[in-house]
C-alpha cells in the first residue's frame, strides 16, 4: 500500500511537469495549428529565468571586516550581497533564500514577451504552411534557443535550491494513516502545477476574452467575420502558453538542476503526451500528463521491472503507439481536429 | 547512358568526379600553410562525408518524394552499426557480409516499424517514429545490453570467434576490417610538391557505394514507382480515392529508405568498428533532417550537398577561434576588429550548432528548395541578366 502510494506520489509530480508543458503546447495547436517543437526551450528559459534571478540576488561586493581578521593578521575581507545590505541581514537572507519563487514573478512577463516576439516574428509566417515545415523551422528555433543559453551559461547543469522552508522532506503519508515520506518540494511542484492548470481552465470557461477565445478556437473565420481581432487574442493565448511552459520551467530547477538540453528531453515526451491526450483538447492534455506520469513512476517499481525488464524505459512510447494505433483522435480529441 | 537520360547521367557523372577526386578537391592548401588547418581531405572526415550523403539520399527517398517527415530515421543507422560489428565479432573482418547484414537487418526493422507507423500520416507519423527511435534508443541502453553493450558501445575484442577469420592477429591484436584483405584503413600518401593527398581504400569503398546508392535512387526518382511516391505526397486522398491502395508504396519507400540508412550504419561501423547508442538518439535523427532540409528535399543532387556542406563546414567551424579571426581581421583598425571578433565569436568553435540552428531556419523560411532552389535562383537571375542585355527576348508567361 505505502509503496503504491508512493508511487502514486512519484507519477503525480512528474505528470505535473508534463501536463503543465503538454497544456502549453496544446493551446499553441488549439488556437493558432502551429505544431511548436521550441516549446521544450521555452520551459528551458524558464528554468534559467529562475537561475538568473538567483544570480542577481547573490550580487555581492567586498567589505573589510574589521573586527576579523585573516591568518595574515590584515582584516578579513568579507563578501556582502548588495541584497542583504539593502534590506538588512535578516530580511535579505529570507530574499536571498527564496529566489526560486520570487523568479515567478520575473518569469511571467519575461516569457510573455518571448511568447509575442515568436509568435509574431516567425510563427505568424507559417500559419498557411505545411506542418512539416512549421516542425522544421520551430525545431531550428529550439537548436538556436538552446545554443544561446549555453552560449551563457555553460553546458553544465546548474544547482538552484529551494528556499530551506521547503527543501525537507514531509510525512504524507500521515493522511492515510501511514508513514511516506516524501521531499516537500515536489508537493509544492504538485499544487502550484494544479493551480496554474485550473487557473487557465478557469480563464478560457469565466472571461469573456476566454469565450472568445474557445469561439475562435471551434470556428477561427466565423469569429473573424463577427468584427473580432481574433489573431490578436490568439497571439496574446500563445504569451500565455510560453509562460505556463516557463514557469514550468521555474519550478523545476530545484527537483533537476537546469542544463541547456533539459528542454529537449522533455519536449519528445511531452508530445508523446499531446498525441495520446488528442491534439487540441485541453483536459485530455493534462489527463495525458498525469495517466502517463503515473504509469511510468509505476513501471519503474522493482516488483515490475523483474518480470518486465526495461519496461520503465519505454511504458509512455508503447502506450503512445498502442493508443495512436487504436483510437485515431487520442483519448479524448476532439472530431475534425488533425484527424488526417 | 545505364538507362539514363542525358542530365541524369551529366549528373551523375558530377557527382562520380567530385567523389572520386574528393581527396584533390578537399585539399586545396599546401600542408605547411596557415590555410591547411581549413583542408578536409583527410580520410576520417571524407569517409564522413560519403556515408552521410549516403544516409541522407536514403531519408530523401521518403521524406522527398512521399512527404511522411520520420523523425526516427537514425535509429535504422544504429541497427545498421550493431549488426555490422556483430559480423565482424562472429564472422570475419570481411566488410562485405558486415554491409550485406546490416542492410537486412535494418530492412526488415523498418518494414516492421513502418508497418506501425505507416497506419497514420502527418504529424503523427512523425511522433510515431519518433516514438520508436526513441524506444529502440532506450532499450539499446538498458535492457539489450547483451547485444548492444550499453552505454559503453559494442566494441571488438580478443575474445571473439570470428568463424572464418582470426580472433587476434599473430601478434596479439585485433585484426583489422578489410575487403577481401585490401584493409580498410590503408592509406596512400601521395605527395606533390608542397601539398600530400591521401587516397584511403575505406573512402574509396565508401564512394563506390555512393555512387551506386546515388544511381539507385536516380532510377526509383524516374521510375513509375516513384511517380507513384510523388502522387502519395501530393494528393493522397486522391489516390485513395480512384481505388488505389497507397500502402504498399509508401511502405516500400520507408524500407527502402531504412536500408539506406542501414547500409550507412554498416559502412560507418566498417570504417571504424565500433557502435553505440547515441546514434540511435532522436538529435542524430533530427541531423539527418537538416542535411535533406538544407540541401533541398525532394531532389536527387540535394541530400548529398546538404550531407556534405553540414558535415564540412562543421569541422572548418569548429576549428576556428579567436586567433584565426584576428589574422583574418587584422587590416581593421584595432576597436573595429575586436568588435568584429567579439561579434563572430559565438558563431565559431562550439558555437557551430548555433550557426547551423541559424541557418537551418534561414533556409526553412526564405529557400524551402534548399541550396538547390537557392543555385536555380542565382542561375536564373544571371540568365535572366544576359537575356536582358542581349536581345530583348519576349520573357513568356505561361497562360493560367
Amino acid at each position: 500500500m505505502d509503496a503504491i502510494l508512493l508511487q502514486i506520489l512519484n507519477g503525480l509530480d512528474k505528470g505535473s511537469a508534463y501536463a503543465l508543458i503538454a497544456l502549453g503546447l496544446t493551446l499553441i495547436f488549439g488556437t493558432l495549428g502551429v505544431v511548436n517543437f521550441a516549446h521544450g526551450a521555452l520551459f528551458m528559459i524558464g528554468a534559467f529565468c529562475a537561475v538568473t534571478v538567483q544570480r542577481i540576488l547573490n550580487l555581492s561586493y567586498e567589505v573589510v571586516d574589521e573586527t576579523q581578521k585573516d591568518f595574515l593578521g590584515n582584516p578579513l575581507k568579507v563578501k556582502a550581497t548588495y541584497v542583504e545590505s539593502w534590506f538588512g541581514p535578516e530580511m535579505g537572507g529570507a530574499i536571498i533564500d527564496w529566489a526560486v519563487p520570487i523568479a515567478i514573478i520575473f518569469a511571467i512577463p519575461i516569457m510573455i514577451l518571448i511568447g509575442f516576439v515568436m509568435e509574431r516574428g516567425l510563427i505568424k509566417h507559417f500559419y498557411k504552411r505545411e506542418h512539416a515545415d512549421q516542425i522544421l523551422v520551430t525545431f531550428g528555433l529550439a537548436i538556436v534557443l538552446q545554443e544561446v543559453i549555453k552560449y551563457f551559461y555553460g553546458a553544465n547543469p546548474i544547482q538552484t535550491a529551494s528556499p530551506e522552508a521547503l527543501s525537507g522532506v514531509a510525512n504524507v503519508g500521515a493522511l492515510f494513516g501511514t508513514e511516506i515520506f516524501y521531499p516537500v518540494w515536489r508537493i509544492v511542484y504538485f499544487f502550484f502545477s494544479v493551480v496554474i492548470i485550473g487557473g487557465i481552465f478557469s480563464f478560457l470557461q469565466f472571461t469573456t476574452f476566454g469565450m472568445v477565445v474557445r469561439a475562435g478556437m471551434a470556428d477561427r473565420e466565423t469569429v473573424g467575420l463577427l468584427g473580432i481581432n481574433i489573431d490578436r487574442r490568439f497571439t496574446i493565448m500563445f504569451g500565455i502558453a510560453a509562460a505556463v511552459a516557463g514557469l514550468a520551467g521555474v519550478m523545476y530547477t530545484p527537483i533537476n538542476s537546469p542544463n541547456y538540453h533539459m528542454g529537449m528531453d522533455f519536449l519528445v515526451l511531452s508530445f508523446v503526451v499531446v498525441v495520446v491526450g488528442g491534439m487540441g483538447s485541453l483536459p485530455g492534455a493534462v489527463l495525458a500528463g498525469f495517466m502517463l506520469g503515473i504509469l511510468e513512476a509505476f513501471a519503474s517499481m522493482n516488483e515490475i521491472k523483474s518480470f518486465l525488464p526495461g519496461i520503465d524505459q519505454i511504458i509512455i512510447y508503447v502506450v503512445a503507439i498502442i493508443i495512436l494505433l487504436t483510437r485515431p483522435r487520442g483519448l479524448m480529441g476532439r472530431k475534425g481536429v488533425m484527424e488526417e | 547512358m545505364f538507362g539514363l537520360d542525358k542530365k541524369d547521367t551529366r549528373m551523375l557523372l558530377v557527382v562520380a568526379i567530385l567523389t572520386l577526386c574528393a581527396p584533390f578537391i578537399l585539399n586545396p592548401f599546401p600542408t605547411d600553410s596557415a590555410m591547411a588547418q581549413f583542408n578536409a581531405g583527410y580520410p576520417d572526415l571524407m569517409q564522413r562525408f560519403v556515408i552521410f550523403g549516403i544516409f541522407a539520399i536514403g531519408f530523401n527517398i521518403l521524406f522527398g518524394l512521399t512527404g511522411y517527415l520520420s523523425f526516427g530515421h537514425a535509429a535504422f543507422l544504429g541497427v545498421g552499426s550493431y549488426s555490422a560489428v556483430w559480423m565482424f565479432k562472429l564472422l570475419s573482418m570481411n566488410v562485405v557480409p558486415a554491409i550485406l547484414l546490416a542492410v537486412v537487418i535494418s530492412g526488415l526493422f523498418a518494414l516492421l516499424i513502418g508497418f506501425v507507423s505507416l497506419r497514420r500520416s502527418g504529424i503523427y507519423f512523425s511522433i510515431l517514429t519518433l516514438a520508436f527511435a526513441q524506444m529502440s534508443f532506450n532499450l539499446a541502453y538498458s535492457v539489450l545490453t547483451p547485444i548492444t553493450n550499453g552505454e559503453t558501445g559494442l566494441q571488438l575484442t580478443l575474445d571473439d570467434p570470428r568463424v572464418l577469420g582470426v580472433s587476434a592477429t599473430a601478434d596479439g591484436s585485433i585484426p583489422v576490417t578489410s575487403l577481401f584483405g585490401l584493409e580498410m584503413r590503408s592509406t596512400f600518401e601521395m605527395v606533390v610538391g608542397p601539398w600530400a593527398f591521401q587516397f584511403n581504400a575505406g573512402y574509396y569503398l565508401c564512394a563506390l557505394v555512393l555512387l551506386a546508392a546515388f544511381y539507385l535512387s536516380i532510377r526509383i526518382f524516374r521510375s513509375p514507382f516513384g511517380m507513384m511516391l510523388r502522387a502519395v505526397k501530393s494528393n493522397q486522398q486522391r489516390m485513395n480515392y480512384t481505388g488505389l491502395n497507397t500502402k504498399p508504396y509508401t511502405l516500400a519507400a520507408f524500407v527502402i529508405s531504412g536500408m539506406y540508412a542501414g547500409l550507412a550504419g554498416g559502412l560507418m561501423a566498417s570504417m571504424d568498428p565500433l557502435a553505440g547508442a547515441e546514434r540511435m538518439q532522436w538529435t542524430a535523427s533530427g541531423e539527418v533532417v537538416l542535411m535533406t532540409i538544407l540541401g533541398g528535399a525532394g531532389t536527387l543532387i540535394g541530400p548529398v550537398l546538404g550531407a556534405g556542406f553540414i558535415k564540412y563546414f562543421e569541422n572548418i567551424f569548429s576549428k576556428i577561434n579567436d586567433t584565426v579571426l584576428h589574422n583574418w581581421f587584422n587590416f581593421m583598425p584595432d576597436g573595429l576588429e575586436d568588435f568584429v571578433v567579439f561579434i563572430v565569436h559565438p558563431f565559431i568553435g562550439k558555437g557551430w550548432h548555433l550557426t547551423l540552428g541559424i541557418l537551418f531556419m534561414l533556409v526553412v523560411v526564405f529557400l524551402p528548395g534548399g541550396l538547390v532552389e537557392g543555385g536555380q535562383r542565382i542561375a536564373k537571375w544571371v540568365k535572366g541578366r544576359k537575356d536582358k542585355d542581349g536581345s530583348s527576348s519576349a520573357t513568356k508567361t505561361p497562360a493560367e
